[in-house]
């Protein structure tokens, strides 16, 4: 069965109703790995050799992280940054990753009609996820479709259970290989 | 030998059957006395006087716990409670003795004196054993015997003068002529004073530099045989002018109870305490004398019963009117209402100044022991047969509002000094409630007036722990200044807290050393970080950027912590005396070490390097 890694970052987790939720659904599932990545590196200083273990270990990767500022919190860069070397990840010899399935599950506090063309933020959530898909190609990683959550300011309790269980179907049903295409 | 194997014998047995040690010991004695096995001829009288000794040391104990401030807290207590518990008491009991009895009205009032007290050396070793302490009935119990023991003193100064000049004036033979008894009454009561007074001046002035010189030598033998030679010397005064020894040794503690050596003196006393205090309980089983028992059982029996009785109903009364709840009010009244070993000391006392008969002497003195041996079983039977009936199950509860430590608050700090009053106030800026333990009483004064939570007391000692709520916080940060008392602090915790995670402050590396040794995983080493906060300056101020100076010194502190778990993996244990030179041996094992580690602290990610020969050579990217 693949294995799935999730690199998690919220700064402020205390405060996140719905990764709490999120978290508390996918946490205990057998083969895979919840990394909360504020938590082991709360300085920011990302241990290199241990994250890329990790990933060697796993055939998935879900960055599960609130969407801030149309992108991840900056730990998640710090980790591209410091983990994604040259020679190993991409560039000549780096083929470490290559295979290997990555998405973003992410929370906007805007709802689906605000990322449109037409909406205040001009484009769609996919859109805005390009660096994260780009990096994945040269990474020679398949790059899923994200899971998000949307409205998140003002989502009800019974939705964000809803959204717990379809994340957690979700991440059995992409290890199953029962799906690959999804919102 | 035979005392000793006695007490290893029925002491654990003792504590078997759950009826605690002093019954145990008391078993023992009488077990080995003349009436029984017969091991002992004399009724103990030998070892008594031996014995005593674990009284006085107990009461110098005491009295080193028992600082001035503490004593002031408690003085509505003391006081009031102690005070109108030994005048009630005396009166009730004199009253008594010259209506029913028809003594003389003089004789009456020194009974009535003596047997108002009650024993410190049983109440305080049961409690202590079943952790009560703490509790309110614990608490008034110790007030209560607290005054007795100081009200010992006027009593001493009094009976002279209470003597009935006729007859049966007689010198006890095991007495040593003392100094004083050539003089007049009054004149006697002067010396009393007088030697009291000596104490407390001569602990002021001459104690404290004494010990300093001798804790110069750092040969703790040394210390120890000072510490002995105190405690002996003032109970040889004071037996000398006609004093209680114990009360003596007492003072000097209480005296001796803010100086910088009361650990160390409390540590050195504390076994040899505890055997003596043994031998004492197995000299009153054994003093037991059953031949004037079985002469006059009805009368003696009748008397123990009638003095428990009486003794409680006045405790109960007096408990109600300081409001205690019901059930630390038995336990107050039961665990008060035997006599005391001061009576043993006080009637050899009257029947040598001729207060009071031999013949009334020696029945009352079978009729305190009795009493005492059975104050555990009353205890017992309080505990096992009334109280589940009361339904309120006792607890370490407490009612004076100083003494109330009651908060479950999840962290505890020990230590309020430099370090642990960072820690707190950082804690309490992030509004995370902590109950906090400190040992200087000044310090908790003022910071109590600041509206912090600080509570007075010494955080190794369990009963103190348990009453912060040890087995309810999580954490314990341990800050207190004294590497030996946070060791003798992690025993202490591990042995009766094991769920509480210590965080432990370590002055250096030995000290580091030790405590992971005693197994903690969270040492924090005093100056460590500052001095490497001072390296990231330097740097910065030598032209590097503040990021990257930030992160060699986080990178140099995991090092850091690394080599110290495996340079003390290959220490020996038990290394205590850290000589200079091997100080500077263990300096020179860490430079090697960083020699052999050195600290790579290139960020590839961020390095170019590569990235720039990729792209001279095949298309850029990126």
């Amino acid at each position: 069965m693949p294995k799935i890694l999730v690199l998690f970052a919220h700064p402020a987790l205390e405060k996140s109703r719905v990764h709490r939720r999120l978290i508390r659904h996918i946490r205990q599932l057998p083969n895979i790995t919840f990394h909360d990545l504020y938590q082991v590196y709360p300085d920011m200083d990302i241990d290199m050799e241990y994250e890329k273990k990790l990933l060697l270990q796993h055939d998935i990767v879900v960055l599960q992280h609130p969407f801030y500022w149309y992108s991840a919190p900056a730990l998640i860069k710090q980790w591209q940054d410091l983990v994604l070397e040259h020679g190993w990840a991409y560039g000549s010899g780096g083929n470490a990753l290559s295979g290997k399935k990555i998405f973003n599950a992410i929370t906007c506090g805007g709802s689906r009609e605000m990322y449109q063309k037409l909406g205040r933020n001009r484009f769609t959530v996919n859109e805005l996820l390009s660096p994260f898909n780009q990096t994945a190609f040269l990474c020679h990683m398949t790059y899923l479709p994200p899971y998000v959550v949307h409205g998140t300011l003002r989502i009800s309790e019974s939705d964000i259970d809803l959204h717990a269980v379809k994340y957690e179907e979700l991440l059995i049903a992409i290890q199953n290989g029962t799906i690959t295409e999804n919102e | 030998m035979i005392y000793l194997a006695a007490a290893v014998i029925m002491v654990p047995l003792a504590k078997k059957i759950g009826l605690g040690s002093v019954l145990g010991y008391l078993m023992a004695g009488v077990l080995i006395g003349p009436t029984l096995l017969g091991f002992i001829s004399n009724g103990g009288q030998d070892i008594m006087h031996f014995a005593e000794f674990g009284v006085v040391m107990m009461l110098f104990i005491i009295g080193l716990e028992l600082e001035p401030e503490r004593l002031w807290k408690m003085r509505k207590s003391i006081i009031g409670l102690g005070g109108l518990q030994v005048v009630l008491s005396s009166v009730v009991i004199a009253g008594i003795a010259y209506y029913f009895f028809k003594i003389d009205w003089k004789q009456s009032l020194a009974l009535g004196m003596i047997l108002s007290l009650s024993s410190t050396a049983i109440i305080l070793q049961t409690l202590n054993e079943k952790g009560l302490m703490k509790s309110a009935a614990g608490q008034s119990a110790f007030a209560v015997l607290l005054f007795q023991d100081i009200s010992v003193i006027p009593m001493l100064a009094l009976f002279p003068l209470l003597a009935v000049n006729n007859g049966d004036t007689q010198i006890a033979s095991d007495h040593a002529e003392t100094w004083v008894s050539g003089f007049p009454r009054w004149a006697q009561t002067l010396v009393t004073l007088g030697s009291v007074a000596s104490i407390i001046l001569a602990g002021r002035y001459i104690i404290r530099p004494v010990f300093r010189i001798v804790a110069a030598t750092r040969l703790r033998e040394v210390f120890t045989a000072a510490a002995l030679l105190l405690v002996v010397g003032i109970a040889v005064l004071m037996t000398q002018v006609g004093l209680s020894p114990a009360l003596g040794t007492f003072l000097a503690g209480v005296v001796l109870a803010n100086s910088e050596y009361k650990h160390e003196l409390e540590s050195d006393i504390e076994p040899f305490k505890g055997l003596l205090l043994g031998l004492f309980f197995i000299a009153v089983g054994a003093s037991i004398n059953f031949h004037l028992i079985a002469q006059q059982p009805g009368l003696i029996m009748g008397l123990v019963l009638l003095l428990m009785i009486v003794k409680a109903i006045v405790l109960f009364f007096l408990g109600k009117v300081f409001k205690l709840s019901v059930d630390q009010n038995t336990l107050f009244a039961f665990a008060l209402c035997q006599v005391g070993e001061f009576a043993f000391v006080l009637f050899s006392f009257c029947n040598k100044e001729g207060i009071l008969p031999s013949s009334v002497v020696d029945i009352m003195t079978a009729v305190v022991a009795i009493s005492m041996a059975l104050t555990p079983m009353v205890l017992l039977l309080n505990e096992k047969l009334l109280l589940p009936k009361l339904g309120t199950k006792e607890s370490a509860v407490n009612t004076e509002a100083d003494e109330i430590i009651d908060e479950n608050n999840p962290v505890i700090i020990a230590g309020f000094g430099q370090f642990g009053n960072t820690t707190g106030r950082f804690l309490r800026a992030n509004n995370i409630g902590s109950t906090i333990l400190d040992i200087d009483s000044d310090r908790v004064d003022v910071l109590r007036k600041m509206g912090f939570k600080v509570y007075y007391g010494d955080a190794s000692r369990y009963d103190l722990l348990q009453a912060a709520g040890a087995s309810t916080a999580k954490i314990i940060i341990i800050a207190i200044d004294n590497a030996e008392k946070r060791l003798e602090m992690i025993e202490t915790i591990k042995k009766h807290f094991p769920n509480l995670r210590m965080l432990v402050r370590s002055t250096n590396r030995f000290d580091a050393y030790d405590q992971m040794n005693a197994g903690m995983l969270h040492v924090y080493r005093e100056t460590l970080d500052t001095s490497i906060r001072v390296g990231v300056d330097a740097m910065k101020f030598l032209g590097h950027r503040a990021y990257t100076a930030q992160r060699a010194a986080r990178t140099f502190l995991k090092y850091d912590e690394l080599s110290l778990k495996k340079l003390s993996s290959i220490r020996e244990e038990d290394q205590y005396i850290i000589t200079a030179r091997e100080v500077i041996e263990e300096l020179e094992n860490i430079i090697k070490a960083d020699n052999q580690n050195i600290i790579v602290n290139r960020d590839i990610g961020w390095d170019e390097d590569s990235l720039i020969r990729d792209a001279t050579t095949a298309t850029g990217e990126n």
